[in-house]
């Protein structure tokens, strides 16, 4: 077996993306500063001035060019990164919607910031959630592993040919992104072997001299070119399992793929969860479970394309299920909870409960879980905040 | 003959411009002057329907449209993605209009300037935001009726002056900095060519009149573009290695000649026409003192 | 492969004759081959002829490559005609044919 050069480090979850970003091999770096993102910004600033990565690193003047600058220099074939959180991601919106539509690989880190008014730097998954519509992949990580990896795993899926979507992977602001953890950093040839160089066969190239996104009336293919966009997205359901698989394969890692289902074989009550607070949900699935009630977790980390049959297994046999949404959205019920009655719709009967929880960074306790898993057994769908207004 | 311009033709006919459009000589005679290893990036603008529809293309070069603020933006993504893949030698161009550059796109615009990337900028002014029907942006001239300014009961023609865009480059220091008219390629050419030689950030600023917008007959065009530079409504300057050198005309022409043969100007009175006068005066002033004259 | 909204085709392929009212008509026993008409056309709808055999003002300019209108594309907007220093070019009314 050959010798590994694989290292262990304490680094926080910006440090560990931007070693995610260094591993594969990104080559055109934009990004406009917004906290708490901006230590990724600054650790690849320094990694670039230092010579230990070899990319072009620009810090442009809003987050609409960082993504529009992203966009078309990924356009010329190079492999292209951006990150960003809250207001910064919203302000790209516009772009965002135009990089899915080119086609175009890009991986953008997000790190999940609450949306004001009023201003608010803390934890919360509206920034991202609101952007589900775009066409962008979604992954959103418990741990500071999962962001440098997510990396790699991301890259490799976006510009896989039957899929050619960009992808954004989440932390939570603070919870991951400044706290430290330990770091299994890959070794870096085997990251190149398993990600290679980016090949994207309609590059901006002189003897094809293409037009990129013109004008194109009703009869145009239009309708296609946008069911061609979902149906890629979902074909990327196998390629994550695929790659996942290669990944752990690859790397001796245990990425857990499209959802992690802990304790879930002989569970009566689940909830799914998504991103760090999962992690105080599985401590109190090990506290719960000594008491003797037997309950789980469904923890969603791509939540685009939806992993609606990997859900639909994990529940059966279930008495109860909730949904956690560390969100506000506007519909009947919150985004996560919508996305997972929809793939159950007709396929169960198990009262779907939906829980409001974490906005603005208020912080989800053992006790809120408790909480949760409680309001489970009583056998309905209601729609409860959690932690809101003393109770 | 020899041509006075080069013959090589990177745009094609058979484009959806209206008939004597002054925007696709602007980009008929860039091209000319950079050549073949050109990549263009068109924001929403008269520029991103003139190719046609999908999948009609105009032009013998890569073509990247984009959302109507990033003109700034994605130039300087194309052109460290080119040099990162050693093509330092392709010349990349923003080809933006009015609206695109002195409102929306002005922050782009600015940023990508004074960051400093190799590219050109090309503003074709056609002095409002013409594709989607004649409203007014930044750049509509003082008197112009447009149909955010229209005459109305009270007179609400456009009281702003022209906010110059070229102008605000200078100021901030880009280094080559030049205004162009459509009237003069040979001038245009010549302008985009100095550019060329510079490794940094260029503006150019190209008058391209518009008959549907300006209300001029389309066999005009070429008058129209070249009574602005005589009039002195419209200077001609290029600004470039820090040095500013102004074109001056060597006869006095009323801006009335200019303004009467627009629909866009019928309905000014004499004592306005003449506060245009004054207006086009003092900045030939302000210009001229800029040189050092 | 998936699909992508990038396309070529050229607009040469696109006749955008029938927009005019009025084609321009050049009078080569008055052109000098000066070319501005070749020069100002915003369709790129006047080529050159490197091997003309048309009328000329004088025997010498009879070799030399001139203008000709590509009546597929012109879109009549008569700057040809407008700036023409000759008056070779007429702009005449479609299906008013001499």
């Amino acid at each position: 077996m050959k010798a590994q050069n694989v290292t262990r480090e304490i680094m926080t979850g910006n440090e560990a993306v931007a070693t995610g970003v260094k591993l594969a091999r990104v080559k055109f770096i934009s990004a406009y500063p917004i906290t708490p993102q901006t230590a990724i910004v600054e650790k690849l600033a320094e990694m670039v001035a230092n010579n230990k990565i070899n990319a072009k690193f620009i810090e442009v003047e809003s987050e609409h060019s960082a993504m529009a600058s992203t966009m078309t220099s990924e356009m010329t074939g190079i492999r292209s990164f951006t990150a960003s959180s809250s207001h910064g991601v919203l302000y790209m919106h516009e772009m965002l919607h135009w990089v899915a539509g080119s086609r175009l690989p890009v991986l953008m880190a997000v790190v999940n910031r609450a949306i004001g008014p009023p201003w608010n730097i803390w934890a919360d998954q509206t920034d991202s959630i609101t952007q589900r519509d775009t066409g962008w992949m979604q992954v959103y990580c418990e741990s500071n592993q999962e962001a440098m990896d997510s990396i790699l795993l991301g890259y490799k899926v976006a510009e896989n040919k039957n899929v050619m979507l960009p992808i954004m992977s989440m932390q939570d602001a603070f919870t991951l992104s400044h706290t430290s953890e330990p770091v299994i950093i890959r070794d870096e040839s085997d990251a190149y072997d398993y990600i290679g160089d980016l090949n994207l066969p309609f590059s901006i190239d002189l003897k094809n001299p293409l037009g990129y996104g013109s004008l194109m009336p009703p009869d145009g293919p239009f309708m296609e070119l946008k069911k061609d966009m979902r149906d890629s997205m979902y074909r990327a359901i196998e390629v994550v399992k695929e790659e996942t698989k290669k990944f752990n394969e690859k790397f001796n890692a245990d990425f857990p793929g499209l959802i992690e289902n802990f304790m879930m074989e002989d569970a009566d009550y689940a909830l799914i969860t998504m991103g760090s607070m999962s992690s105080t949900g599985k401590y109190t699935v090990r506290k719960l479970r000594e008491k003797g009630m037997k309950v789980g977790l469904i923890r969603i980390l791509f939540y685009r394309p939806f992993p609606a049959e990997e859900i639909l297994k994990s529940i059966k046999g279930l008495k109860g299920l909730g949904v956690l949404d560390r969100s506000i959205t506007f519909g009947q019920r919150g985004a996560v909870y919508e996305d997972v009655v929809t793939s159950l719709y007709n396929k169960t009967d198990i009262p779907i409960k939906n829980y409001v929880i974490g906005l603005g960074g208020r912080d989800i306790r053992v006790k809120d879980y408790e909480k949760m898993y409680e309001g489970l057994m009583e056998g309905e769908d209601s729609m409860e905040w959690i932690n809101v207004g003393g109770k | 003959m020899p041509t006075s311009i080069p013959k090589q033709e990177l745009m094609m006919s058979g484009h959806a411009a209206c008939a004597g459009c002054g925007a696709v000589l602007a980009m008929r005679y860039v091209l000319k002057a950079l050549g073949e290893k050109t990549v263009v990036s068109v924001p929403a603008s008269c520029w991103a329907v003139i190719p046609g529809n999908y999948p009609a293309e105009v032009l013998k070069v890569p073509m990247v449209y984009t959302p109507f603020a990033a003109t700034g933006a994605s130039i300087s993504g194309i052109r460290e993605g080119l040099d990162i893949e050693g093509k330092e030698d392709y010349n990349v161009v923003g080809f933006a209009g009015d609206g695109g550059t002195a409102d929306i796109g002005l922050q782009a615009l600015s940023a990508a300037m004074e960051r400093g990337h190799n590219v050109f900028y090309i503003m074709y002014d056609n002095e409002a935001y013409m594709n989607t029907g004649i409203q007014r942006s930044g750049s509509t001239p003082f008197g112009a009726w447009t149909t955010t300014t229209p005459i109305g009961k009270d007179r609400t023609f456009k009281k702003e002056k022209k906010k110059v865009v070229a102008d605000i480059m200078m100021a901030q220091g880009v280094p080559y900095v030049a205004t162009a008219s459509v009237a003069f390629p040979e001038d245009l050419i010549r302008k985009v060519k100095n550019a060329k030689e510079i490794k940094g950030p260029k503006f150019i600023q190209i008058l391209s009149p518009c008959p549907p917008g300006w209300y001029h007959n389309s066999e005009d065009t070429i008058k129209v573009s070249r009574l602005a530079v005589e009039t002195r409504v419209f200077p001609l300057y290029e600004y470039m290695n820090g040095k500013f050198n102004l074109y001056k005309t060597n006869k006095f022409v009323p801006v009335e000649e200019y303004l009467k043969i627009q629909g866009r100007f019928a309905h000014l009175k004499e004592d306005e026409i003449k506060e245009i006068q004054n207006f086009v005066n003092e900045r030939w002033e302000i210009l001229l003192k800029k040189e050092g004259n | 492969m998936v699909m992508t909204p990038t396309a070529y085709y050229p607009t040469t392929n696109i006749k955008t004759s029938s927009w005019r009212t009025s084609k321009p008509v050049i009078d080569y026993s008055k052109c000098t081959r000066c070319m501005i008409c070749w020069k100002f056309c915003p369709d790129v709808a006047i080529d050159i002829n490197e091997n003309p055999d048309y009328e000329a003002p004088a025997d010498r300019i009879k070799k030399m490559e001139a203008p000709f209108i590509d009546y597929d594309h012109c879109k009549g907007c008569g700057i040809c005609a407008n700036e023409c220093p000759f008056d070779a070019i007429e702009m005449v009314r479609e299906g008013e044919d001499k």
